[in-house]
């Protein structure tokens, strides 16, 4: 049976309850807007990503078994994090793929009552307003065109690499989520290294490496003109936005470019508050944005 | 960084390391890295630490150096951006490669960074995330009209722990907190 492609179950991770709810309301609305609707996991655990460095095979079962549950659901899943989607869709598909791999994972779920039967996709919020909600649907809901506005778009990694397991955009040059920006009216500026890592996920164990990578694209970005940063991941928007002070601090400099989630400044095109798309819980706060809507 | 008068001893290689490598999955095709050095000239992490080179450490595998690769805290600077992986004209996985390095260099050396263990002492805790969402945090969730949080299952999580190994290799595992 072709599952519906505008009900999904949202897979929310760790980092987005615990430090960014704005991404989380954000994104509710502005899907709910468009029309897909977002059902709740009735249980779930991290994707386990950040288990991967210390047990591969712990990390695999972490996220089959949220698989399990999404294939119970007879949903697809949605995730609004980067990771969270990598990791899922990357399990995913190697135990659809590989019979050896899906025994040996369904070993360890069978500890838990679950086998893994591969009847469902992942998504990230993403490819579900590209390819589901559609361009054209997006332009239509559009009731306030963000006309100029520059921005630059952060796509993150584990949003199209690797290659071989996404596939789904280029990641040398990654257009999907710079095709979503134009939609809302804002410009969407060229600069080097776009497709860059932000580094978050080695702050735990260094800092002074991350913070010269987040320097060195928001050097890029402002060279090309962009006043503000569209991130999709809360770990990216973790990095430039709520730690934007440490770097300024760091480099003694003012850098001063406030940091949206890709919904948030969709949000605002299709006629929401920034009140309603939380945009007060930036750490950077949009103030030539927020004149614009005053 | 001088390394031109690094000398290495034939008792430090450990011919099989390399099979040990590419046995695991996701790191098979080590042996086909032919030294272009693609992969460090895209790493953003090579860019601004003077040590983590993956082409260096895909080099030392090879060789055999076993002790060195295991116990060298580097590879614990891949952010896994999977830059290396696209890129990589041999397809070897090297990001893949660093994965497997980790996961066997806990074992050789019997330690982790700090960060990691926490994390998943956190998730065994939650019995859901690899953090701890504050009282105060679930009270503003309500507020803002967000849906609550499904309640943590912290005795699966310890079933998945200990039927994959991760409960006993975090019983006894040593912790070290940076790496330069």
């Amino acid at each position: 049976m072709e599952k519906s492609k505008s009900k999904y179950l949202l897979f929310l991770g760790c980092a987005i309850p615990y430090r960014l709810p704005s991404y989380e309301i954000s994104a509710r609305k502005v899907l709910r807007a468009l029309g897909v609707e977002l059902v709740e996991m009735p249980e779930y655990n991290c994707c386990g990503l950040p288990i991967d460095p210390i047990s591969h095979d712990a990390a695999m079962t972490l996220a089959a078994r949220n698989l399990c549950i999404a294939e119970r659901e007879g949903l697809d899943m949605v995730t609004l994090c980067n990771g969270c989607f990598g990791m899922l869709n990357k399990v995913n598909r190697m135990l659809k793929e590989n019979k050896e791999e899906r025994e040996r994972v369904n070993e360890y779920l069978k500890s838990i009552d679950m086998e893994f039967r591969g009847s469902i996709e992942v998504k990230h919020m993403v490819h579900v307003l590209a390819e589901d909600v559609g361009f054209e649907k997006i332009r239509d809901h559009v009731k306030r065109p963000l006309t100029g506005l520059k921005v630059a778009q952060h796509p993150g990694c584990h949003l199209v690499r690797p290659r071989r397991i996404v596939g789904k955009d280029d990641p040398e040059n990654p257009r999907i989520l710079k095709d979503l920006i134009s939609l809302t009216g804002a410009k969407c500026v060229d600069y080097m290294g776009e497709n860059e890592c932000c580094g978050a996920t080695i702050v735990g164990v260094n800092e002074t490496v991350p913070l010269y990578m987040a320097k060195r694209k928001f050097d890029h970005l402002i060279a090309a003109g962009a006043e503000m940063l569209i991130t999709v991941c809360p770990y990216c928007h973790i990095m430039y936005d709520f730690n934007q002070p440490r770097i300024e601090g760091m480099f003694n400099t003012k850098i001063g470019i406030p940091v949206l989630h890709y919904p948030q400044l969709l949000g605002l095109a299709l006629g929401f508050s920034p009140e309603e798309l939380a945009l007060n819980e930036l750490r950077v706060k949009p103030t030539k944005l927020l004149n614009m809507f005053k | 960084m001088n390394q031109s008068a690094e000398v290495i001893g034939a008792e430090e290689i450990d011919p099989r390391f390399k099979y040990e490598i590419s046995r695991v999955r996701g790191a098979e095709n080590i042996m086909q890295c032919f030294q272009c050095g693609t992969c460090t000239a895209g790493c953003p992490v090579s860019r601004f630490s003077d040590f983590y080179r993956p082409k260096r450490i895909a080099r030392m595998i090879q060789l055999g150096l076993k002790s060195r690769v295991l116990l060298d805290r580097h590879i614990w600077l891949c952010t896994t951006c999977y830059t290396c992986i696209d890129r990589c004209p041999q397809s070897v996985d090297i990001a893949n490669v660093i994965r497997a390095l980790r996961n066997i260099s806990i074992k050789y050396t019997n330690s982790m960074p700090f960060v990691y263990k926490f994390l998943a002492e956190t998730l065994l805790k939650t019995g859901e995330l690899v953090y701890e969402i504050p009282g105060l945090l679930t009270k503003k969730r309500e507020l803002s009209g967000l849906p609550p949080l499904p309640r943590g299952r912290p005795e699966v999580i310890a079933k998945i722990f200990e039927v994959t190994g991760l409960a006993e290799l975090l019983k006894n595992v040593q912790v070290f907190e940076g790496v330069k």
